[in-house]
C-alpha cells in the first residue's frame, strides 16, 4: 500500500526495486511492517528488468534512474545475474550509475538463531566501484588472459573516509584496513597508505592493518577480535560473505550501498528461484537493510523499533522461516513482526 | 619426471631456510627430531631473511636446485618498502613450484567449532594476482595485472584430479569468480571443467569464491578436494586452516616438476611469538613428515608422525594456540620420548 498518512513534508519517498524470484514477497513484507510501524516512508516501486536499447545493449530502464535521482534513497530486493556471459551485472550497473562507493554489511549474531559462532559483531566496509571489478580484461595471445585491477587514490579515500565516519557515528572503536600489500605492493600499497592518511584525521578511532589471509585465519577462530573492517572490492566481497556465514547466512544479513548523496539498501541473498512464490522466503535480510536505511535517513527511533521487533520475533522463534529452522512462512513471520512493532508503540 | 635427488652414502641432503620470526627455532626443532631418530637427512642451512641482500637469495636458490628439496620458514616481506618484493613468491616462481597442497583435517582433542573436516586444498602457486606486474598509470591510479594462462591452469587441474584419483577422493570443487572476471576466471573454470571430463569417477563442482568462503564456515564437511587460482587459494586455505585449529597445525607442500619446498600451510612468520618457546611446532613437524615421505623415508615419516599424534591426541600436550599451557619444548620432548618408544617397538631393519 502507498497510503500516505503524514503531511507531505514528513514523508520521504524511497525507490523500491522489488527484484526477481522471492524479491516481490519479501518487499511486500517490508512494506507491511513499515506501515504497521507508521514509518514516514512512501514507496516508489520500479521494475529494473533490463531493456534492450537501439544499439542492442541492455540497460536499466530510464524510469528507475530518474526515480533514483529524485529520491536519492532506494531499497532493493535480489536481481538475477547470469553467470559468465552476456551483459555486465546489473547490480554493478546500479552501483556505478549512482557511484555508490561503499558497501556496508553489519554482521551480528542473532539471539534465537544459534550458529557455531556467537558474539559476532563486525561491520565490513567494501570499496564498491573499482579493483578487481574494473571489467578490464583481454586475451593477449590465445590461452593467456590478463585482468586488470584498478586502485585509485580517489576511490580509496572515499571508502576509507566513509569507514572512519561510520565508526564514529555508530560508536565503533577500531577500524582495520585489510590488504595484501605484501604481494600487490603498489595497488594495495596505495589503498593502505590512504587508509593511514584518513586514520590520522580520526584520532578517536583506533586504526589497525592486517593481511587478508590473516584476517580469514583469525576470523574463523575468534571473530570477536574484529570491529569495523575496510578493504578493496574483492576482499570485501569475500569477507562480507564469510562473516555472514558466521551468523547464519545471507538470509539474515543486511547491506547498504552508500555514495555521495545517494544510497541503495539491499538484501544480498539470491533470488532463491527454488522457493519463489511459495511464501517460504525469509524477509529478515531485506528488513534489516530497510532498518539501516532508516538510520541513514536519520529516523533512528523508527529504525530501533522495527529492529527490536525483528530480533524479538527471531528470538521467540515461533514464526521463524524454514531457512532458520522454523516452521513459519513469510506471511506469518511478517504478521508476528507487525504485531510486535505495534506493541512497542 | 623428477630429477634424481642429491643423495650421498644413503643420506639425503636438503636445504633448510629458517626465514624470519619463529622459523629459526622451528628448523632447530626439526633438526633435533631428525638427528634423534637417525633420519637419513643432512641439512644445508642457508639464511634468507628480509634484512639480507640479493646475493643470499641466489645462494638459497642454488642450494635448493642442487638438493632438490627444501624446508623453510616464512620470509617476512616489508610492505613499507615497495622496492622489496616478496622473497617467498620469488622462490616459488623461480623454482616453478606450481602447486601448493594443504591437507586440513580436524585433529581430535584440538578444540574447534566444526568437526569432521577433511579437505585437500590445491592452489596454483605461480601466477594470477601474484604476477607482480603493477604500475602507476597516472598519479593516483594504479593498475595491477593478473595473468592466467591455459598451460598453468591445465597443470594445476591435472594435479588436482590426479591427486583425487590416487588418494581415493570423491569430489573436486573449483573455486572461481567467473561471474565477474569473465575471461580470466572464465578460462580457469573452463579448463578445469573440461578436464573433469577425463575423470568420470570423480564428481566435479564449481563454486564462486565468496560463496565457498561462506560455505566453509557453515558446512565445511561438504568439501573434499578444492582447486583454486593463486589468490583464492590463499584465502580459502587460511579459512580452512583456521577451521581446524589455526596456523600452528597445518603443513603445506610446494611442488613443481623438479623441486619441492615444504613449509607451514598458512606461511605466517609469527614474529610476535619468536624466541618465547610458545609457538606450536606441529605445522613444522608435519612439514618435515611430508618432506620425509617425498624423499621416500617412510619409516621415519611414520615414526615421527605417530609420535606427534600421540603427544597431541593421547597425551594432550597442547600449546596456547590450541587452548593448552604447554611450551613448544614440551611438545618436542614428548614427541622425542614417543619416538624412542615407537622405535624400540618397531626397529628399522
Ligand atoms: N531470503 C531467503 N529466505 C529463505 N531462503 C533463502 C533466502 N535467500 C536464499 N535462500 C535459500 O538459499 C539458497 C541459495 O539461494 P540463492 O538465492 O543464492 O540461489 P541462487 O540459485 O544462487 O539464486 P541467484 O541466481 O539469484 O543468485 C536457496 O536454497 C534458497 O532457497
Ligand atoms: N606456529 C604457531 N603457533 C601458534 N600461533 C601461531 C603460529 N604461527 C602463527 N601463529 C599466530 O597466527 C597469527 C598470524 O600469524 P602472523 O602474525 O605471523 O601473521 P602475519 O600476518 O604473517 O604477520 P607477521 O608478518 O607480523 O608475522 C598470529 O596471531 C600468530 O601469533
Ligand atoms: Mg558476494
Ligand atoms: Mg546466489
Amino acid at each position: 500500500g502507498q497510503s500516505i498518512r503524514y503531511s507531505s513534508g514528513d514523508v520521504r519517498r524511497v525507490t523500491l526495486i522489488p527484484g526477481d524470484g522471492i524479491g516481490p514477497e519479501i518487499s511486500a513484507s517490508v512494506q507491511k511492517i513499515f506501515e504497521a510501524a507508521d514509518a514516514p516512508i512512501a514507496w516508489d516501486p520500479v521494475d529494473v528488468t533490463p531493456v534492450k536499447g537501439r544499439d542492442g545493449v541492455f540497460r536499466i530502464p530510464s524510469r528507475c534512474i530518474e526515480l533514483m535521482h529524485a529520491n536519492k534513497v532506494g531499497l532493493k530486493g535480489p536481481l538475477e545475474t547470469p553467470i559468465g556471459k552476456g551483459h555486465r551485472s546489473l547490480n554493478l550497473a546500479v552501483r556505478k550509475e549512482f557511484s555508490l562507493y561503499a558497501n556496508v554489511r553489519p554482521c551480528r549474531s542473532l539471539e534465537g538463531h544459534k550458529t557455531l559462532y556467537d558474539n559476532v559483531d563486525v561491520v565490513t566496509i567494501r570499496e564498491n566501484t573499482e579493483g578487481e571489478y574494473s571489467g578490464i580484461e583481454h586475451e593477449i595471445v590465445p590461452g593467456v588472459v590478463q585482468s586488470i585491477k584498478l586502485i585509485t587514490e580517489t576511490a580509496s579515500r572515499n571508502v576509507a573516509s566513509f569507514a572512519f565516519e561510520y565508526a564514529r557515528q555508530n560508536g565503533r572503536k577500531v577500524v582495520t584496513a585489510v590488504h595484501k600489500a605484501n604481494i600487490m605492493r603498489q595497488s594495495d600499497g596505495l589503498f593502505l597508505s590512504i587508509c593511514r592518511e584518513q586514520a590520522a584525521l580520526y584520532p578517536d578511532i583506533k586504526f589497525k592493518e592486517a593481511y587478508l589471509d590473516t584476517v580469514c585465519l583469525n576470523m574463523v577462530q575468534d571473530p570477536s577480535q574484529y570491529d569495523v573492517l575496510v578493504m578493496p572490492n574483492l576482499y570485501g566481497d569475500i569477507l562480507s560473505d564469510l562473516c555472514a556465514g558466521l551468523v547464519g547466512g545471507l538470509g539474515v544479513t543486511p547491506s547498504g550501498n552508500i555514495g555521495k548523496g545517494a544510497a541503495v539498501f539491499e538484501s544480498v541473498h539470491g533470488t532463491a528461484p527454488d522457493i519463489a512464490g511459495q511464501d517460504k522466503a525469509n524477509p529478515t535480510a531485506l528488513l534489516l537493510s530497510a532498518v539501516m536505511m532508516l538510520r541513514y535517513m536519520n529516523l533512528p527511533q523508527h529504525a530501533a523499533r522495527i529492529e527490536k521487533a525483528v530480533f524479538d520475533a527471531i528470538a521467540d522463534g515461533r514464526a521463524k522461516t524454514g531457512d532458520l529452522g522454523g516452521t513459519g512462512t513469510c506471511s506469518s513471520f511478517t504478521a508476528d513482526v507487525c504485531a510486535r512493532v505495534k506493541d512497542l508503540e | 619426471h623428477r630429477l634424481p635427488l642429491a643423495k650421498y652414502g644413503g643420506r639425503h641432503t636438503v636445504c633448510a631456510l629458517p626465514g624470519d620470526g619463529i622459523g629459526p627455532e622451528m628448523i632447530a626443532h626439526i633438526r633435533n627430531i631428525f638427528s634423534f631418530c637417525h633420519a637419513p637427512v643432512n641439512f644445508e642451512e642457508v639464511q634468507v631473511s628480509s634484512s639480507l641482500l640479493d646475493g643470499d637469495m641466489d645462494a638459497a636458490m642454488l642450494a635448493i636446485e642442487r638438493n632438490g628439496v627444501a624446508i623453510k620458514g616464512n620470509i617476512e616481506t616489508k610492505h613499507d618498502d615497495p622496492q622489496f618484493n616478496s622473497r617467498n613468491v620469488e622462490l616459488r616462481t623461480k623454482l616453478d613450484l606450481y602447486a601448493n597442497i594443504l591437507h586440513c583435517v580436524t585433529i581430535p582433542t584440538v578444540p574447534t567449532r566444526h568437526s569432521g573436516i577433511d579437505i585437500v586444498l590445491i592452489r596454483e602457486n605461480t601466477e594470477g594476482e601474484y604476477s607482480g606486474l603493477e604500475h602507476e598509470a597516472v598519479p593516483g591510479i594504479v593498475e595491477s595485472i593478473k595473468i592466467v594462462t591455459r598451460e598453468k591452469i591445465e597443470r594445476i587441474s591435472r594435479m588436482a584430479f590426479e591427486y583425487a584419483k590416487a588418494n581415493g577422493r570423491k569430489k573436486v570443487t573449483a573455486v572461481h569468480k567467473a561471474n565477474i572476471q569473465k575471461l580470466g576466471d572464465g578460462l580457469f573454470l573452463k579448463v578445469v571443467r573440461d578436464m573433469s571430463e577425463d575423470y568420470k569417477d570423480i564428481k566435479f563442482e564449481a563454486m564462486i569464491v565468496d560463496n565457498a568462503s561462506m560455505q566453509l564456515v557453515s558446512k565445511p564437511q561438504q568439501f573434499d578436494v578444492m582447486v583454486m587460482p593463486n589468490l583464492y587459494g590463499n584465502i580459502i586455505s587460511n579459512i580452512a586452516c583456521g577451521l581446524v585449529g589455526g596456523p600452528g597445525l597445518v603443513s603445506g607442500m610446494n611442488l613443481g616438476d623438479k623441486y619441492a619446498v615444504f613449509e607451514t600451510g598458512t606461511r605466517n612468520t609469527g614474529t610476535s611469538l619468536a624466541g618465547k618457546d610458545i609457538a606450536n611446532p606441529t605445522a613444522f613437524i608435519r612439514a618435515s613428515v611430508d618432506m620425509l615421505r617425498y624423499l621416500g623415508c617412510h619409516y621415519h615419516a611414520n615414526i615421527i608422525s605417530d609420535a606427534l599424534w600421540k603427544a597431541l591426541v593421547e597425551q594432550r600436550i597442547h600449546t596456547a594456540d590450541i587452548g593448552g599451557n604447554n611450551s613448544a619444548s614440551d611438545v618436542i620432548n614428548a614427541t622425542l620420548q614417543n619416538i624412542k618408544v615407537l622405535m624400540d617397538e618397531n626397529p628399522k631393519h
